[in-house]
């Protein structure tokens, strides 16, 4: 006796598995929804004092509850903050997250076949190009088609786009000299209210929270999922997934209710079909966790592939001050971007007055990012320090207002060695092993990162700014996009899931995550994954419905 | 520069606490007591005490201080029982030392005086935290909160350049305009209605 028979159950109520929950309840499946942490809506929840606990403290962890024996992990290689990087929870990792929404290049689907590196994908734009229409109006995205960089689109944005910055305004000059074309940068909040959601107000604190929910979370599919019927279980971490007695079709999800009343007591869920949507890292551990004596090394991993591949994409920054004020950090998200260096990255420039030389290394796409809130806020300093009085204030306006950043995403190809484990010395609060991150970063990756820096140190230069900091391929940290773990592809004995995101060994299993993007790219991961989200939704309810 | 009550309601609406109406019962502060105000003796000590360090914490031109942060410390506790003990017993030891180390109430040291007691008590370099140690949980209900208080609203802000600090809502209404938006005052800030509604 199953204490949950459902027609679909998720795991992860993040984009990805708040978008197909909803997609399908719509449709009239039943849908129950597991997710590993708590429902953030309670009656003393308060966005504001979040957000205040933030900015007094700096925790960027702390502000979701991440952390203790729930979320163990380990490193090895280059030091991941995994607990940085993700929050369990209704909403997911969408809770912190900036909200930039790009959609990938036709190159990334064809990065092999191109660049002679990593693997292409088992699909194409145009195959994807509806869904990212789609994924667009349900995220609420507000954008501008001003990029002449950007793969095709027929439709407008939802929203207007958010108009450039004054700090975007002193950019502008040197980029023209130089020949880099700056355009608008697309979010995921609102310049508008949209449906239900209020126009942003700007904080300033979009990433770990936004206050005024003008920045799309997860928390308004799975509402609406719920609206339509779906149950959503928080504080149900799944333990393993159970299969039939030939190993193939999965039965049972048996979870830990981790609830008030729950006392971590084990409760299972059966369903024709399950849907793995927890991330990352959480994915692949799941599945690794789960091997039965049909599947030992885990399941759907007869390839050996599930939890290598694991990619994120770096950061690369080059930071100075200009002799005025420059007018940081008044909102937390960006209003400009350079998508020009994307598919061409190492391609010069020329413009009216000077020039971005071309390199001749081997490179991946970057795209660069012209940031609103270089630099510390007056309360990070007035908080931070030990002066007082007059002191202070001498000290905060020195520290606040004269910064410029030029930001750069770089995405890593995937390579078998970076893969997220199980660790077999260290439990969690339920004696399951703690994923272990064993992270590096290739040669390609760096030569890329030094290449954004390149073209950064230009920008800077040509508006007379004083380079004070470079953030580049030694120092380097990751974006938090957990991607490559369960990867897609068409050969079973290389890959994890098919193209419609379906186990090759298991016919009712489907993976919706960016751990299915076989090459990064160097595009935000959300908008593909919410567009992968509803494709797959889409294969689901046809299976469901014969 | 001069702070005012409504600075303090533009601050309290920052971080969702500002409401009409509330006068020093809400800190009547006998343990357990209901806030009934009937202990505004203590009430107004501990406003005097909060003022008198706020004068240590803000620059030597900011007057006003008094009223601000007695509109901004009630706006804070009003229904907020846990964080109402926690400042009650932060300023209590900040004023037993004081007493203890130079024979007088906190709030009658002169200001250098004042300064020396945070420091010695080791407010300047302590992690914040409400329930540490002493020096810890004055540097969160005192120092952090009235600089938080004063850095995080607009008249604050304006003093080192921004209008629409970090964790106030207007940037977006703000982030478009140039320098002297910040040295003339913006059209929020100076002129933002009550501060118990965002924008």
């Amino acid at each position: 006796m199953s204490d949950h028979e459902t027609d679909v159950c998720v795991v992860g109520a993040g984009p990805a598995g708040a978008l197909v929950a909803d997609r399908l309840a719509k449709r009239g499946h039943d849908v129950l929804v597991l997710d590993a942490g708590p429902r953030f809506d309670g009656p003393d929840e308060d966005r504001l004092e979040r957000m205040e606990a933030f900015v007094r403290s700096g925790d960027w962890r702390g502000v979701w509850e991440m952390g203790g024996e729930r979320d163990a992990y380990t490193s090895e290689g280059r030091d991941y903050p995994l607990n940085h990087a993700r929050v369990k929870g209704v909403g997911g990792s969408s809770l912190h997250w900036h909200g930039m929404v790009m959609r990938l290049h036709e190159s990334d689907f064809e990065r092999h076949s191109r660049d002679g590196v990593g693997v292409d994908w088992p699909i194409g734009y145009e195959d994807l190009r509806p869904y990212y229409a789609a994924a667009e109006r349900e995220l609420g995205v507000a954008g501008a088609a001003d990029d002449p960089y950007a793969a095709p689109r027929e439709e407008p944005y939802p929203m207007a786009a958010f108009p450039p910055s004054y700090s975007d305004s002193l950019f502008a000059p040197a980029c023209e000299r130089l020949g880099v074309d700056m355009h608008s940068a697309s979010n995921a909040r609102n310049s508008e209210a949209y449906d239900d959601a209020p126009t942003c107000v700007g904080y300033g604190t979009c990433k770990p929270v936004c206050p005024s929910r003008a920045k799309y979370t997860a928390e308004r599919h799975v509402a609406a999922a719920e609206d339509e019927g779906a149950t959503v279980v928080a504080n149900a971490p799944v333990q393993r997934l159970d299969t039939d007695e030939r190993g193939e079709r999965l039965v049972r999800a048996v979870y830990a209710d981790d609830g008030p009343e729950g006392g971590g007591g084990e409760r299972t869920v059966e369903a024709d079909q399950f849907v793995l949507a927890a991330g990352g890292v959480e994915t692949p551990r799941l599945l690794l966790l789960s091997a039965d004596e049909a599947n030992p090394d885990g399941l759907a991993n007869a390839s050996g592939a599930v939890g290598r591949y694991f990619m994120d994409h770096l950061y690369a920054g080059t930071g100075g001050v200009l002799d005025e004020p420059t007018r940081q950090k008044h909102v937390g998200f960006n209003t400009s971007e350079c998508h020009q260096f994307y598919d061409d990255p190492t391609a010069g420039a020329t413009g009216t007055a000077a020039s971005v030389p071309a390199s001749d290394a081997d490179c991946g796409p970057l795209k660069l990012e012209f940031v609103n809130y270089a630099g510390p806020a007056p309360t990070d300093v007035a908080l931070d320090g030990e002066q007082w009085g007059d002191d202070l204030l001498a000290e905060v306006r020195e520290s606040y207002g004269r910064f410029v950043e030029v930001g750069a995403l770089v995405g890593q190809l995937p390579r078998a060695e970076n893969r997220i484990a199980l660790d077999p010395d260290r439990t969690d609060d339920h004696g399951n092993p703690v994923p272990r991150v064993v992270w590096n970063i290739d040669d390609r990756t760096r030569r890329t990162l030094a290449r954004a820096n390149q073209i950064q140190e230009h920008i800077l230069a040509e508006m007379g700014a004083e380079v004070r900091w470079q953030v580049g391929p030694e120092n380097t940290g990751p974006a938090f996009h957990h991607m490559g773990t369960t990867r897609m592809g068409t050969d079973p004995a290389t890959s994890v899931v098919d193209a419609e995101l379906r186990a090759h060994d298991h016919p009712n299993l489907s993976v919706v995550s960016s751990s299915v993007f076989p090459t990064s790219g160097a595009m935000n991961p959300t908008l593909t994954i919410a567009a992968l989200a509803l494709r797959a939704a889409d294969t689901l309810h046809d299976a469901l419905s014969r | 520069m001069r702070l005012t009550r409504r600075d303090a309601l533009v601050a309290l609406g920052a971080t969702g606490l500002a409401g009409a109406g509330v006068g020093a019962g809400v800190l009547a502060f006998d343990d357990g007591s209901p806030a009934d105000g009937d202990d505004e003796t203590g009430a107004d000590a501990l406003l005097r005490s909060l003022a008198a360090a706020a004068e240590v914490l803000y620059p030597s031109g900011v007057e006003g201080v008094e009223e601000f942060v007695e509109t901004y410390s009630l706006g804070r506790v009003r229904g907020r029982e846990t964080y109402r003990e926690g400042l009650r017993r932060a300023v209590s030891d900040l004023d037993a030392a004081a007493r203890a180390w130079y024979g007088a109430p906190y709030a009658d040291l002169d200001r250098d005086t004042r300064e020396s007691v945070l420091r010695e008590l080791g407010a300047d370099t302590a992690d914040a935290d409400p329930e540490g140690r002493r020096g810890e949980r004055i540097r969160y209900y005192v120092v952090e909160e009235l600089l938080y208080a004063f850095y995080a609203s607009p008249t604050g802000g304006r003093l080192a350049g921004i209008e629409n600090p970090v964790g106030y809502p207007g940037g977006v209404e703000s982030y478009r305009r140039g320098p002297e938006a910040a040295r003339t005052g913006s059209e929020r800030g100076d002129d933002s209605g009550d501060g118990g509604e965002s924008p």
